[in-house]
């Protein structure tokens, strides 16, 4: 089937101004819409930019806006989109090149709530027990990719950038939730902050946006209420 | 073009397991950097899937000298067993470490790391499969990648992301830094450091089907064999049984480890006949070749016979939710197959690369086959060939090689470190990579030189002439394939001109880098005229221990031909018996 591909580029280096690229390519119904966007550096455009690695949905490096929806370019059909398609870097964060954005503040804001095990306790020489319902817990979080497809589908972090981000909060929910972890209330203290959890509105975008199906929205709240629960 | 000056006193490529892992022990001791042409969390370790072997013996009684036994028997002898002893003793403090990091196991009911099985290991050599793939549900690589990650980030560790390295500066032997590109603005790095340690991956891009991510372009080994220094048993590549069909995805082994079985287009559970006593749980390279030939016999399921089939359907929704839920939404996402109700069309898939960069167990790089150590270069995980996995590689050691082999060589680089002085690079150290991204962008584009055509045709031809079943006759004719390729690779041109995210232009650099990788291997699986583990010469059928019982090391000439010399396997307790499951 014949597909008109619609891409918004930019280039810092050359460019005033986005534009629209139109590029017209043969696909099958179940390529991957990165499969298609491949094609089109492979054989028409290869200046075209666009970062990609695992290309089934477990690295999180394409995430994009395909038909206005942020996806990961890798695990969205041809056959589950309709043609013509429209690609769009995702946003809030700043466009380096055509679909390729800025990662930095993203990973600055994962990286403030201390994304690792707070632990003082002395471990042994073998593992600390840990019941499956106590991992239970935080499975869905420890899915996490960060990809940045929920931050950036977020209606408070398009206009308050300084806002910490569903992600961070995925991440920081992993810990708060893990029996093990004792840093709980030094998280507490930097998500009750001004561009906190209490950003979130609960617009429920970013559990829509997550390629993990990760309930992100409802993690968001668990977070909040263990605030609550510990000032 | 803008050159930058640092200085370091180690530096690590690559920000996988085996990267993280050294940067880990070294990072406290040293000023250290750890370069990524990723991200770090982007890196290939993530899509590991089923487990990582340990004899914890948390479901039954395991010891880690069955398990050592289990890899010797797997790599059909070709592993040292000093260095696999190392792995497999070693494997039991590195997964309790993960664990003591954060790692979020799957769990028992006693609240212990849960254990499942995996191909090719068993208890009491050989007796029963054994339960000893340590996992967290289906994403234990993402849950590694993960927890070491936030280690890194927990001790300050320094990382440059998005710089890719082009070259190593070694001089009379001895390790004086790194070159490397800056992704995002085209500017040239200096990285004076006397250590470095490679763990940049495999090469898996060398065939069409691949399990493997499109970074994955050996650009580690390739750096060291564009110098003339050799790769060993590049001839050892992995084809994993269960790749979706066409599309190569990984389905874990675990699939098969819970219970899943394969199945031919006459519901025949073909297992059976290859692998009497462990059948679906066999060795990865048995698995593989028994599919081929059921495919070759037109026992192949679908349209083209092509595929067979691999059978979840009687686990049971709640099995495949708990333990394996990223695989069975592979399946749903990308094939549109409920896996609950329907089997999977599956093909064997380029997986693995057993050989690598020839390193000791501290992860010391060779610089021949006589055992000469280049002073200051470190190697570790799929880059490296120490070698644990021989001739073919069991599920969950590779996990487990990333842990052992990555502390091992960042534990080298310390005590190296701490023993000689700072190395300097003259400001026109960089002249060679200049001169040659210069003269990539200078070059006016031309579609028959750009990257992908060259690239397809590469892909395409290994994935005929050099997979799972090789002769001398395809092999040969591979080998003018690549020279061919290689001529027209020396015109490469690229249409973008940019320095912002030219990712074209490193593409140019890395195919260069994958046709190295598929030139050693060809070589080395021309010369040698047996059959072992995951190397099938139709020509030569059975395994020649009298004359090949050695790995190889393939190394290239300034006139770009190559030399396939020996080195001989290190034995020890296990004596080289037929390989039968």
């Amino acid at each position: 089937m014949e597909l008109e591909i619609k891409i918004l580029r930019y280039n810092t280096e050359s460019d005033e101004k986005a534009h629209w690229d139109i590029f017209h390519v043969e696909a099958l119904p179940d390529d991957r819409i990165l499969d298609v966007l491949l094609e089109i550096k492979s054989h028409k455009d290869g200046s075209l930019a666009f970062r990609y690695s695992c290309a089934h949905g477990v690295c999180g490096s394409d995430a994009m806006i395909i038909n206005g929806e942020n996806k990961l370019a890798c695990q969205i059909l041809v056959s589950e989109v309709s043609n013509p398609i429209k690609i769009e870097p995702i946003r809030g964060l700043p466009v380096i090149k055509d679909l390729i954005v800025d990662m930095n503040d993203f990973f600055d804001s994962y990286k403030k709530i201390l994304p690792y095990l707070i632990s003082e306790e002395s471990s042994g020489d073998r593992e600390r027990l840990q019941s499956p319902e106590e991992i239970e817990r935080i499975e869905d979080t420890t899915k996490c990719i960060l990809c940045a497809a929920c931050t950036t589908s977020c209606p408070v972090f398009w206009t308050a950038g300084s806002f910490i981000g569903p992600a961070s909060i995925v991440n920081a929910h992993r810990f708060i939730f893990d029996s093990r972890d004792q840093g709980k209330i030094q998280r507490l203290e930097i998500l009750k902050g001004i561009n906190g959890a209490f950003r979130c509105r609960t617009a429920f975008n970013c559990t829509n946006a997550c390629p993990r199906g990760i309930k992100v929205t409802e993690a968001i709240q668990e977070v909040k209420r263990e605030i609550a629960l510990n000032s | 073009m803008k050159v930058v000056k640092h200085s370091f006193d180690g530096v690590i490529i690559g920000a996988g397991g085996a990267g993280l892992r050294a940067a880990i022990e070294a990072g406290p001791h040293m000023n250290l950097a750890v370069i990524s042409k990723l991200y770090p969390t982007r890196s290939h370790t993530g899509a590991a899937q089923g487990g990582m072997g340990a004899a914890l013996a948390n479901v039954e009684e395991d010891n880690w000298n069955w398990h050592a036994f289990d890899t010797v028997k797997g790599s059909d002898y070709l592993a040292d067993q000093p260095a696999v002893d190392i792995l497999c003793k070693e494997a039991i403090d590195s997964v309790i470490e993960l664990e003591h990091w954060g790692l979020p196991f799957s769990r028992l009911e006693s609240g212990k790391i849960a254990q499942r099985k995996f191909g090719g290991h068993t208890v009491r050599e050989g007796e029963a499969p054994a339960f000893r793939a340590c996992y967290a549900a289906d994403r234990t690589g993402h849950m590694i990648l993960q927890t070491l990650y936030q280690k890194c980030v927990s001790m300050g560790v320094k990382f440059f992301d998005e710089f890719q390295v082009l070259d190593i500066k070694i001089d009379d032997g001895v390790c004086k830094g790194v070159i490397a590109y800056e992704i995002l603005t085209g500017d040239i790095h200096i990285f004076e450091s006397r250590a470095v340690t490679f763990a940049t991956g495999g090469f898996g891009k060398i065939y069409k089907v691949s399990s493997n991510a499109h970074s994955l372009t050996g650009d580690g080994p390739g750096m060291l064999f564009q110098k003339g220094l050799p790769l060993e048993d590049m001839e050892f590549y992995q084809f994993h049984p269960t790749g979706i069909y066409r599309l190569g995805i990984l389905l874990s082994e675990a699939a098969r480890g819970e219970g899943g079985i394969l199945i031919n287009k006459n519901g025949e559970r073909f297992m059976e006949r290859y692998a009497p006593s462990i059948k679906d749980l066999a060795p990865r390279d048995m698995v593989s070749r028994a599919i081929a030939t059921e495919i070759r016999e037109g026992n192949g399921a679908g349209p083209n016979n092509d595929y067979v089939l691999l059978d979840l359907t009687h686990l049971g929704e709640d099995v495949l939710r708990e333990k394996l839920p990223d695989i069975t939404d592979f399946v749903r996402t990308y094939v549109k197959i409920e896996p609950i109700t329907d089997p999977i069309p599956v093909q064997p898939t380029a997986h693995y690369a057993m050989g690598g960069i020839p390193t000791n167990v501290n992860g010391e790089v060779f610089s021949d086959e006589k055992g000469t150590i280049l002073q200051g270069v470190y190697a570790a995980g799929e880059s490296a060939c120490v070698s644990v996995h021989g001739a073919n590689r069991l599920g969950t050691n590779s996990l487990l090689d990333i842990v052992v082999f990555g502390r091992r060589a960042g534990k080298s680089m310390v005590d190296y470190v701490s023993k000689t002085a700072h190395m300097t690079l003259s400001d026109n150290s960089a002249e060679d990579v200049i001169n040659k991204i210069t003269a990539l962008l200078e070059r006016q584009h031309n579609e028959e030189y750009s990257v992908s055509n060259i690239r397809e045709e590469l892909q395409e031809s290994m994935s005929s002439n050099a997979q799972i079943f090789r002769t001398e006759e395809k092999l040969s004719k591979q080998t003018e394939i690549l020279e061919n390729l290689r001529n027209r690779s020396k015109n490469i041109t690229v249409s973008d001109k940019g320095k912002v995210f030219n990712t074209e232009l490193l593409d140019a650099i890395e195919l260069e880098n994958l046709l190295d990788m598929a030139e050693a291997t060809v070589a080395s699986a021309l010369e040698r005229k047996e059959s072992r583990g995951a190397h099938t010469r139709e020509d030569y059928p059975e395994r020649d221990d009298l004359n090949f019982l050695k790995h190889s090391f393939t190394s290239k000439d300034t006139s770009g031909k190559i030399k396939v010399k020996y080195k001989d396997v290190e034995l020890g307790k296990y004596p080289p018996m037929e390989r039968k499951y």
